[in-house]
């Protein structure tokens, strides 16, 4: 358990619910579900989650905390937006699920191995680094996450698409060594710093 | 009808479903001259297209009669069918109303005695029973309508079918000649009944009532088990005309839903329940008959909680705690799959039904704020209780969502109120 995970269990207690409305995304939503259901059963990954959408409020309310944080369920949400548009209440459900893993990770218990939060991270570096997407970068990243070999495969199986892609001139094969990112990332890096400073405050997170 | 003379004693009740019938008769019995308006060609509105009432599952037909007796009794009620109300302006005690009426094309010879209609070939949608079926251009609205008058559809006026209505009949009681009017009126207070309409199933995309023949509404459902019906009294499917016995009731279908109605509609959840009941009343003793109430919460507002036990411990009747999700069709049968996740341990569901009824959401037939400037209406549309709105009351589901045991007391304390407002114009012109 990290030491800011320690601090918000001190912090908040039993009442995970609070904890949730301070800290998560759009949390302050979590206590108007009034149970309906809508949301998991129009769910096209819903068979696939542990725990349906639904059932994460209504788990949040019972203080699950650890069920809640370290499950794999709100990994799973793929952004549709079907729960949003049909939910009578208009919570703001995917943004939720987003917050809770966004949250889960700062925390640091998130599943370490799941492949959404690896992605996610791989991601994260790769577009802070210069302000652009280097496509060829996050492509090798991400194939070769799981190993050397596995990398190779990966890479073989996508090899029409890829060279369809350099073909069409929608992947630069020399971006390794000239990739444009924006103008001045050292800026850009100034501000992503003070942006999470201040999230962090906001928060109560030690950084 | 321009003869009607109308004063700032007279009070205005828009609307003749049991709410303005109600208001009428009660401030009519109280010695108040009353014009009452009604836009289709009969009174009754929408209680005269219920099968059975709940609680008690007896039949509205019973109570109408008790109405239209008091009505045709009572000759301080003016009565204007095919009416409707174009415009209200002026204060509490000293209102102008300018009302248009409709032609019916058939004046009060009429004997009900049917000619007409069988000398008509067309046939149009029959608005009584939700356009299920079809009916001839000349048409009694329903057996009890009052007045016991048959009207002439505007679509075949004009043409040679309704030059044979005119010939079939034997009192000289077709008048193709008659116009549109519109007429001005005083009157010291209104009474506003003019109720509520089914929400549109359609716009509940999910569920694909525009879709799928077998999703139908609880008022289609409602009318099918009227034995003058258009199914004659049994449960059909629209898909293929065979018998539904697996039914699924669909609660919240419109209501409490912030794409929709934002209300709860405060009559589907009882209106379900007595509606689960048709189905051992039609398949008794068949075991594969059944009815699965898909639900959020069951809300049987107050006393009407017995009647939930009761059906509760009904066997034909389930439960399940969810919000269907979305509804798909299969092609050949015609079935439809109902997919969700229940609340009562997240188990995910498709279950296939008959058929399937939507217990829509109720919404004001007119918005308040349409009725006149200064009248309040909340976000739904429903009039609410205002200074503002001077001596325009409310009454019935115009007001809220009510059941019918609601509404007529809703009409009763209009009534009242309407009356204390004549009773000071005559006490300052006395």
């Amino acid at each position: 358990m990290s030491d800011v995970n320690t601090a918000m269990v001190q912090k908040y207690r039993n009442d995970f619910l609070k904890e949730v409305e301070e800290n998560v995304e759009e949390g302050h939503w979590v206590k108007m579900c009034m149970q309906c259901g809508v949301c998991s059963g129009s769910c096209p990954f819903g068979p696939h989650w542990d725990h349906p959408p639904q059932e994460i409020f209504m788990m949040i309310r019972a203080g699950k905390r650890d069920e809640v944080l370290t499950t794999e369920s709100m990994w799973m949400c793929t952004s549709c937006y079907n729960c949003i548009v049909r939910c009578p209440r208009e919570l703001p459900i995917t943004h939720i699920m987003h917050g809770l893993a966004n949250y889960a990770h700062r925390l640091g218990i998130a599943p370490k191995m799941n492949p959404t939060r690896r992605f996610a991270g791989i991601f994260w570096n790769n577009i802070a680094k210069t302000g652009r997407v280097n496509e060829l970068a996050l492509s090798l990243k991400l194939y070769f996450m799981d190993g050397f070999m596995s990398g190779i495969k990966k890479g073989l199986a996508m090899m029409s698409v890829g060279i369809g892609m350099i073909k069409t001139k929608r992947l630069n094969p020399f971006a390794l060594i000239s990739h444009k990112g924006v103008k001045n990332p050292k800026e850009l890096h100034v501000l992503l710093k003070k942006a999470r400073e201040i999230e962090d405050r906001r928060k109560g997170i030690a950084s | 009808m321009t003869d009607m003379v109308a004063t700032n004693e007279t009070i205005l009740v828009v609307g003749g479903g049991i709410s303005g019938l109600t208001a009428a008769l009660e401030a009519a019995e109280c010695g108040k001259n009353v014009v009452l308006v009604e836009k289709n060609p009969s009174v009754g509105g929408r209680v005269a297209q219920l099968y059975k009432y709940f609680p008690k599952l007896c039949r509205p037909s019973c109570g109408q009669e008790i109405n239209l007796r008091r009505l045709k009794a009572n000759k301080r009620i003016r009565l204007l069918t095919m009416a409707e109300v174009r415009n209200v302006s002026g204060t509490a005690g000293d209102y102008d109303v300018s009302i248009t009426i409709r032609p019916r094309y058939v004046n009060d010879n009429c004997t009900a005695c049917g000619a007409c209609a069988q000398a008509v070939t067309t046939e149009i949608d029959d608005p009584f029973n939700y356009n299920m079926k079809k009916i001839k251009a000349a048409y009694l609205p329903y057996n009890m309508a009052y007045p016991q008058r048959y009207v002439i559809d505007p679509s075949i006026v004009g043409s040679e079918e309704a030059s044979k209505a005119k010939a079939a009949c034997a009192y000289d009681a077709i008048d193709l000649e008659m116009q549109e009017q519109t007429i001005a009126i005083k009157a010291g207070a209104v009474i506003w009944a003019t109720g509520w309409r089914p929400y549109d199933a359609a716009k509940i995309q999910p569920y694909g009532y525009d879709r799928y023949p077998n999703v139908i509404t609880s008022v289609e459902f409602e009318r099918m088990m009227d034995p003058f019906g258009p199914t004659g009294g049994k449960i059909l499917r629209p898909f293929d005309g065979n018998e539904a016995k697996n039914i699924a009731f669909i609660q919240c279908a419109g209501s409490r839903d912030r794409n929709h109605l934002t209300h709860c509609s405060r009559i589907c959840c009882m209106a379900s329940l007595k509606q689960s009941t048709y189905i051992g009343e039609q398949y008794s003793g068949d075991a594969d008959a059944r009815a699965t109430i898909y639900y959020i919460d069951i809300r049987a507002i107050d006393r009407f909680e017995d009647f939930y036990r009761k059906v509760q411990a009904d066997e034909k009747v389930h439960f399940i705690k969810s919000k269907v999700a979305n509804i798909t069709e299969n092609r050949e049968s015609g079935d439809v799959v109902l997919h969700g996740v229940d609340t009562e341990g997240y188990h995910r569901y498709d279950n296939t039904h008959d058929l399937c009824v939507l217990a829509i959401g109720m919404e004001p037939s007119v918005r308040a704020d349409q009725i006149a400037a200064n009248v309040s209406a909340d976000v739904s549309g429903f009039m609410q209780m205002d200074a503002a709105n001077g001596a325009i009351y409310g009454a019935g589901c115009a007001t809220n969502a009510l059941d019918v045991n609601r509404a007529v007391q809703s009409a009763t304390a209009a009534a009242l109120r309407a009356i204390q407002v004549v009773n000071r114009v005559s006490s300052a012109e006395a």
